[in-house]
């Protein structure tokens, strides 16, 4: 047989027809619901008196809406009546949901690899752009919207196009101060907002194998972000330690037999991508985002961009655009920004190695004057249990941070927790489009510790002169 | 679903690469648990001046009269030309909802989003890629010509302006026949319910601890 990429081995297994030429019946393993993105497609079986086509294969959980202070009761009733649309559907079909109070509860993209519910070989979908995130465990992982959703849990299958393929090899060892998440930003930078487009992405080379698996899905989180259709990671002993244990992860027999088929999901040797690119890790440095788009992007000792230098006109007017709605001048240094908050969380970087790092960088130092608000939002009940048990918490709370419940929070500011206004805030999240935490807020993406480094320093400051 | 076949319509042009899902239906409106009604809401942060809620009447709110949606001449417009990447970002639905719901029924751009892209075909919405150069032609004639219109006949994979010049556009196959037809992706999928239930059976077999009872 010829040599197959990762992406083509877990495609041929899960076609259940071949519809044309390049579009596929695909077999769904695994379906993770949240409030947002589900109350119209329940609502559509409903109307077609449809039942669900296979319930334990959907795992739920509400994490958009939740509040992160108080979780009793959601102050907001149109919040409130969707995350209860959520439970009502999840207790009438017997769907597993993991409810708010639920210690298990939290952003679904943290939940389902905490629980072994995203296991290599699986396809997995999830009405949520960023189930990239599960690529990291070598499932093909994709983002669907509402209509897919109802097809999902109609059908158990998803009609899809074949995707080109992508090797992004990323060698040597990271500089200290540099994260996954400066890796996902610089390939972002490089390759554009839509450099990925079409394409599903493989990340390989040595940096990446010795990334852990918080770090490989901080990487297939933000694939996303560079348009890709999914992002993945071959399986190796890293995978396999994180699942064993892990409550749906198969056991005993049943788990041996698993690993030996795991084990074969890696590209060949000579598998051909339709496009290669390769980064230096000893090239990357902490990067922070100026614009609105994550790939307006650079490192933390360069210089807000000038639209003056850039030919394209389209381009130029984005980079002005940008400079207006982020208030800042061109040439400027990025150390200079001054920040208002700081947030640490989202599926992006809100697991339990995220906040050991930032609190680091954090322990025995205190947030600036300026700072109005800093906040640790954990992904999950558990990732808070764990940090708290590491003492985590008292870190933070001595460094002047607020320590909060799991959910999206000021990711996207869908809860109570956002942005006003003008306000400017260093934030571990993935997007920094224009009102995104907060309607004329200003967000700059940056890792766990370059968001620690700047709540101390008030302005963005590079993390390696606090680290030594 | 609604079917989409031909259509002739007003064009107005959004000239920005990388709109993105946040910017064409804002976070406070994915609230809604039902399907209709954000078209009040599309690109609200854009259109109106002060910050938009749920559920409130759009018709007494300040309007940015800068932008194009809200420019005399292209009212009524159907079809929207923008610039590469439309639609990036989350994968809300609610984007294309707000679209048709606005009355938008076929979107021109150099390139889209793929989520967002597949997301109009299962709402009747109709995103057409053409090469950055006749998007540009595009840009420049709908400035230079109020009333501006353009044909998009789906059968035939055409853009034709009223002139008679025809740009032809790729489409998948199973998409437009759906598109086309406007036909229930569900209901077709669902005639192949036995082989799903083989495949159910064969992966069974292969890797059982899929179908454990753990989960
Ligand atoms: S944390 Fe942010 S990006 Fe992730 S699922 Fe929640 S809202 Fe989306």
């Amino acid at each position: 047989m010829n040599p197959q990429t990762l992406y083509e081995k877990l495609w041929q297994a899960h076609v259940v027809r071949q519809e044309t030429d390049d579009t596929a019946l695909l077999y769904i393993d695994r379906h993770l619901v949240h409030e947002v993105t589900s109350p119209q497609a329940f609502e559509g079986l409903r109307i077609a008196r449809r039942p669900l086509w296979r319930v334990a294969s959907i795992l739920a959980t509400t994490d958009h809406n939740t509040p992160t202070t108080d979780q009793d009761v959601i102050a907001d009733p149109i919040s409130r009546l969707q995350v209860s649309t959520l439970d009502d559907n999840c207790a009438l079909y017997g769907i597993n949901e993991f409810r708010m109070g639920d210690v298990r509860q939290g952003i679904v993209h943290v939940i389902g690899p905490e629980q072994g519910a995203t296991l290599p070989g699986m396809t997995v979908v999830c009405g949520d752009s960023h189930t990239s995130t599960h690529g990291a465990f070598a499932a093909l992982a994709m983002g669907i919207g509402t209509s897919e959703v109802e097809h999902v849990l109609a059908t158990q299958t998803l009609l899809s196009r074949k995707a080109k393929t992508m090797q992004v090899v990323v060698e040597g060892a990271l500089p200290q101060g540099v994260t996954a998440k400066d890796v996902a930003l610089s390939i972002i930078g490089h390759m554009g907002t839509a450099g990925g487009t079409g394409y599903a992405i493989e990340f390989a080379g040595s940096t990446i194998r010795e990334l852990s698996m918080e770090g490989r899905m901080t990487l297939c989180n933000m694939a996303i972000e560079a348009g890709a259709r999914a992002g993945m990671i071959a399986v190796d002993d890293t995978t396999i330690h994180y699942l064993e244990g892990r409550p749906f992860a198969p056991k005993d027999a049943l788990w041996t037999q698993a690993v030996t088929y795991w084990r074969t999901l890696v590209s060949d040797a000579g598998a051909v991508f339709d496009k290669v690119v390769t980064f230096n890790a000893a090239a990357i440095e902490p990067l922070v985002t100026w614009g609105t788009s994550p790939e307006m992007v650079v490192g933390v000792n360069a210089r807000v961009p000038d639209p003056l230098k850039e030919a394209d006109p389209t381009k130029r007017e984005g980079i002005e655009r940008a400079l207006q709605y982020m208030n800042l001048t061109a040439n400027m240094p990025i150390s200079d920004i001054v920040i208002d908050k700081v947030f640490i969380g989202s599926c992006t970087n809100s697991r339990i190695e995220d906040l050991r790092s930032a609190a680091a960088v954090l322990k025995g130092r205190h947030v600036a004057a300026n700072i109005t608000q800093a906040l640790v939002v954990p992904g999950s009940g558990l990732v808070k249990l764990a940090a708290e048990a590491e003492g985590l918490d008292k870190i933070f709370m001595a460094a002047g941070f607020e320590w909060r419940n799991p959910g999206c929070s000021m990711c996207l500011g869908m809860n109570e927790d956002h942005l006003s206004p003008g306000e400017r805030c260093a934030s571990t999240s993935n997007r920094n489009f224009e009102g995104r935490q907060g309607p004329g807020g200003r967000t700059h993406l940056v890792s766990p510790q370059m968001a620690a480094a700047a709540a101390v320093a008030g302005h963005f400051v590079d993390v390696r002169t606090l680290l030594n | 679903m609604k079917k989409f076949t031909t259509l002739t319509g007003l064009v107005a042009p959004m000239d920005r690469a990388n709109v993105d899902t946040d910017a064409i239906i804002p976070k406070q409106f994915l609230k809604s648990i039902r399907r209709t009604g954000f078209g009040p809401h599309l690109f609200d942060a854009l259109r109106y001046l002060d910050e938009g809620q749920p559920e409130q009447d759009c018709s007494t709110r300040p309007i940015n009269p800068d932008f194009v949606l809200n420019v005399a001449r292209y009212q009524g417009a159907e079809i929207l030309l923008t610039r590469e990447n439309f639609g990036c970002g989350s994968s809300r639905e609610h984007a294309p909802w707000a679209l048709e719901d606005f009355g938008i029924r076929a979107l021109i751009a150099p390139s889209f989003a793929d989520i967002f892209y597949n997301n109009c075909f299962k709402n009747g919405v109709l995103p057409v890629v053409l090469p950055a150069a006749v998007v540009e032609q595009l840009f420049q004639a709908v400035a230079a010509l109020p009333g501006y219109r353009l044909t998009i006949d789906l059968e035939k994979q055409t853009v034709v302006t009223t002139d008679g010049v025809s740009h032809s556009f790729a489409v998948d196959e199973f998409r437009k026949y759906c598109l086309l037809n406007g036909l229930d992706e569900i209901g077709l999928t669902l005639r192949h319910a036995d082989d799903i239930r083989a495949y159910e059976v064969l992966r069974a077999q292969r890797e059982p601890w899929l179908f454990g009872v753990s989960q």
